[in-house]
């Protein structure tokens, strides 16, 4: 065991997900679930939409209270997670290898096939444009939600980040439909990932061995493709 | 608890019935029918006595995210910078009259008496003598056309006059090295402010709203005003106030709410 030789054999390459992009997932899962049906009860309290109310059985919280405590506890979860997840993908580069480049034109096309029941999702190790456009914006959109949660907790203390969503009420009506944008990421997500069931193992046991240059797949997977 | 009773009173007129809480509230009913037969042996004083809290949330739950609450308590005093103000507004955008709300509908109010209120003062106070509401007009005003924040998520424009709480702590001789603030009022509501928050330059003991004395439903006589808190951090038919180094905690602090609630 003491021949470097043997050691490097013992090196085994990095899977599709490494260790802390998974741990970082499932939390982050529970997590955004937890900001959702809390949400939703604070939400209605104060309805945004007159005809929208969310049913006692799928939110958080038996009263305003709860919700406001699960609320302002996830967030930090949340929040040092979601900073650890984008720390982590800008020093690793996993960004830029699996989100990058967005061509529209792919995007297009890919989005008609998914629509007609005929995207590819062969090779797990390299995301199609649908899935980048997805991840990317999903992404985004949880920085927006941050920043717009902040501006409603703290509507003096940040008046300036208030103001750029037209203040207060403007900011809560931002919140809400990021949280919806958030949302409809989540139904497409789950169900595509249930659509292609070994993605979610792979979400759970790493999936596939990868390149550790490219992250790829170190040969072509199209044999599995015909199962 | 709502701190917005479901009804449509002619204070707050433009939004319909919250049909949801009643929802809620056959909800709370069956469960706490399921606990009394499960806990028959119990008395029914004892049932009532149970709060939202006890029955929503199981102890050790309830328990870590009240601790979180406190954590949230200090990061939100480390966030409030005693420099800065909040937004003010014009005489035009102010909403007339102000909104309603209690922990009670508008219908059960009780008005308090002018020719009997005072406002007493206890804690690390030099002068406690009384205030008549007489004495407490008479004192120079400072107006603040603010926003007015509640925790449901409903907001409007408001224009209050009073004396500068600062002011009033320097006159009766109140320790400003004192941790906390406390108000008691007329309907058995209370609360209670930093002395940070206390000593912010838009934090006001209001005695009038659009240049009129303050009516009823809305805090007469006296009420406290903050630019920088919630709107139920804010409490109205104050009768006692009280410097202290001891948390006094707040009527909805003490069911589950942020205590702090900065905005």
């Amino acid at each position: 065991m003491s021949d470097t030789r043997a050691k490097s054999d013992h090196a085994r390459p990095p899977r599709l997900h490494p260790l802390p992009i998974r741990i970082m997932h499932w939390i982050n899962a529970v997590t955004i679930i937890v900001m959702i049906g809390s949400g939703w009860k604070i939400y209605n309290d104060e309805v945004i939409f007159g005809w929208l109310h969310f049913p006692q059985e799928v939110v958080l919280g038996i009263w305003a209270q709860h919700a406001l405590q699960w609320h302002f506890a996830a967030m930090w979860v949340f929040t040092l997670n979601g900073l650890a997840y984008l720390v982590y993908g800008l020093v690793t580069g996993r960004f830029r290898r699996k989100l990058l480049p967005i061509r529209p034109r792919e995007v297009i096309g890919e989005v008609i096939d998914a629509l007609r029941l005929r995207l590819k999702h062969d090779d797990l190790t390299v995301y199609n444009a649908v899935q980048r456009v997805l991840y990317l914006g999903v992404i985004v959109l949880c920085i927006l939600q941050l920043l717009s949660g902040l501006a409603i907790w703290k509507p003096v203390q940040f008046q300036e980040l208030t103001a750029l969503f037209t203040g207060f009420q403007g900011a809560r009506l931002a919140h809400f439909l990021f949280m919806a944008g958030i949302v409809l990421f989540l139904v497409v997500h789950v169900c595509l990932a249930l659509m292609v069931p070994r993605t979610l193992v792979a979400m759970v046991t790493g999936g596939p061995e990868v390149d550790p240059e490219t992250g790829a797949a170190p040969t072509p997977q199209t044999a599995i493709s015909s199962s | 608890m709502s701190l917005r009773p479901p009804t449509s009173s002619r204070f707050r007129p433009q939004r319909p019935i919250d049909q949801s809480l009643l929802h809620e509230h056959r909800a709370l009913i069956e469960r706490i029918d399921r606990r009394g037969v499960l806990r028959g042996s119990l008395s029914l004083g004892a049932l009532i006595m149970l709060s939202g809290c006890n029955i929503s949330e199981s102890g050790a739950v309830q328990a870590v995210l009240r601790r979180i609450s406190e954590f949230n308590d200090g990061v939100q005093s480390l966030l409030f910078n005693p420099n800065k103000l909040a937004p003010t507004y014009t005489e035009a955008e102010v909403v007339k009259p102000p909104r309603f709300n209690a922990y009670y509908e508008i219908e059960d109010l009780k008005p308090v008496d002018r020719a009997t209120w005072k406002l007493e003062l206890a804690g690390l106070i030099a002068d406690k003598r009384p205030w008549s509401a007489e004495q407490l007009q008479a004192l120079p005003e400072q107006e603040l056309i603010i926003r007015h924040i509640c925790v449901e998520g409903w907001d409007y424009i408001g224009q209050w006059s009073g004396v500068n709480l600062r002011e009033f702590l320097v006159r009766i001789g109140a320790d400003l090295t004192a941790k906390y603030v406390g108000f008691r009022c007329a309907d058995d509501y209370f609360e209670s402010i930093d002395m940070a928050t206390a000593l912010h330059p838009q934090t006001i003991l209001a005695t009038r709203y659009a240049h009129e004395p303050i009516a009823d439903p809305f805090g007469y006589p006296l009420r406290l005003r903050t630019a920088t808190k919630l709107g139920f951090k804010n409490p109205k038919w104050i009768t006692a106030m009280e410097v202290t180094n001891v948390n006094p905690g707040g009527f909805h602090p003490n069911n589950g709410f942020n205590w702090f609630s900065g905005l």
